[in-house]
């Protein structure tokens, strides 16, 4: 049970990672914002992961605020690409 | 009364991110609370009253497992986009026109899309939803409506209006 | 048990995901796999929590997040492949049709 949750964290830390490699190789910006909206959704996964591992739960708290900071961060980063002021 | 919804429904929310009743916590959930339905009830919906028809609520039900089906049948879609050797894609911008009018059916309807086999919405102009889509199945506007918006509008339409 | 396979099943819609971000040619492409793929993949994961935890605080904890996770995904790829139309991107080489670029003009 443990070693199998090790091995399904192991495998969600590498999927990370290969976000991390389309944000560092993208071509364009978008192409990197996409990377950094995907690993944040990852992110999540994680968190939900270590609270069944370690079963407390306030690494649940923690990915609930994740999810609804990177929400806003990818909104800001919208706002920037389509060349709008942020109180728009 | 629409002051008095928005004050429930964040302190069950509160409620259930605590999970806990005791009375400093409903003390401090109910000062949240009240702070909450003072700044956001200008968003929430003008008709409080549709919240307490039952139907309302049988039709949402039969939506959500019509909506996670489609939603299952659209990962394994990408999935065989994806795994296949060639990459099958055929990807254009199409645009749809909806019948529904109130904003909240129109954010359910484009949220759904989303979720749906190989589209994104990109954005609302007036009547029209412009939709990026992975794989172009046909040009004619009246079929690819009835294939985007078909499965989805008539819920909705019972659900919200 | 059966929180273990849901949270199986999300791995691999997770990786399925994430070959899609690799391997298709352009961002509004990559945007379609990775969008609806992981955000599947992380609901089918927390709905997993919910099994393993049962009626309890975890478990309420993760049942909130689902739909939080669900809408705030879904209105973020809607504001990211329109802020990456404004911005100039062009649609791919196999495109066929493209009906907005009339209608922002």
């Amino acid at each position: 049970m443990t070693e199998y949750l090790d091995i399904l964290l192991y495998i969600q830390i590498g999927l990370s990672s290969i976000c991390l490699f389309r944000i560092i190789r993208g071509p364009t910006i978008p192409d990197r914002m996409v990377g950094i909206d995907i690993f944040g959704i990852l992110v999540v996964g994680i968190c939900a992961i270590i609270s069944v591992q370690t079963e407390k739960s306030f690494i649940l708290d923690i990915g609930i605020a994740w999810i609804i900071l990177s929400f806003i961060g990818t909104l800001t980063l919208a706002k920037y690409l389509s060349g709008k002021k942020l109180n728009e | 009364m629409r002051y008095v919804t928005v004050f429930i429904l964040s302190l069950i929310f509160w409620l259930l991110l605590t999970f806990r009743i005791t009375l400093p916590n409903l003390i401090v959930g109910s000062v949240a609370s009240i702070i909450c339905s003072a700044v956001f009830t200008r968003f929430f919906i003008k008709n409080v009253y549709k919240l307490l028809q039952p139907h309302r609520y049988y039709w949402f039900i039969i939506y959500l497992f019509v909506f996670i089906w489609e939603c299952i049948k659209a990962n394994i879609d990408v999935a065989y986009r994806v795994l296949h050797p060639a990459m099958p894609i055929r990807p254009g911008i199409v645009k749809v026109r909806t019948t529904l009018k109130s904003d909240l059916a129109r954010t359910l309807l484009a949220n759904s899309i989303t979720m749906t086999p190989g589209t994104i919405t990109i954005d609302i102009i007036g009547d029209y939803l412009y939709i990026h889509w992975i794989y172009v199945r046909s040009e004619d506007p009246e079929i690819y409506t009835r294939m985007i918006t078909g499965a989805f509008e008539k819920y909705i339409k019972k659900i919200i209006e | 048990m059966l929180s273990l396979i849901f949270i199986t099943t999300g791995i691999i819609f997770n990786l399925l995901g994430c070959i899609g971000i690799i391997r298709l040619p352009d961002t509004y492409n990559r945007l379609q796999a990775a969008t609806k793929c992981v955000t599947l993949g992380c609901c089918s994961i927390l709905f997993g929590v919910v099994l393993h935890f049962g009626l309890n605080d975890a478990g309420a904890k993760a049942l909130v997040a689902i739909p939080i996770l669900f809408f705030g995904s879904t209105v973020a790829a809607h504001a990211l492949i329109r802020g990456t139309y404004h911005f100039g991107i062009k649609l791919g080489k196999k495109s066929v049709k493209d009906d907005y670029k009339e209608a922002i003009k």
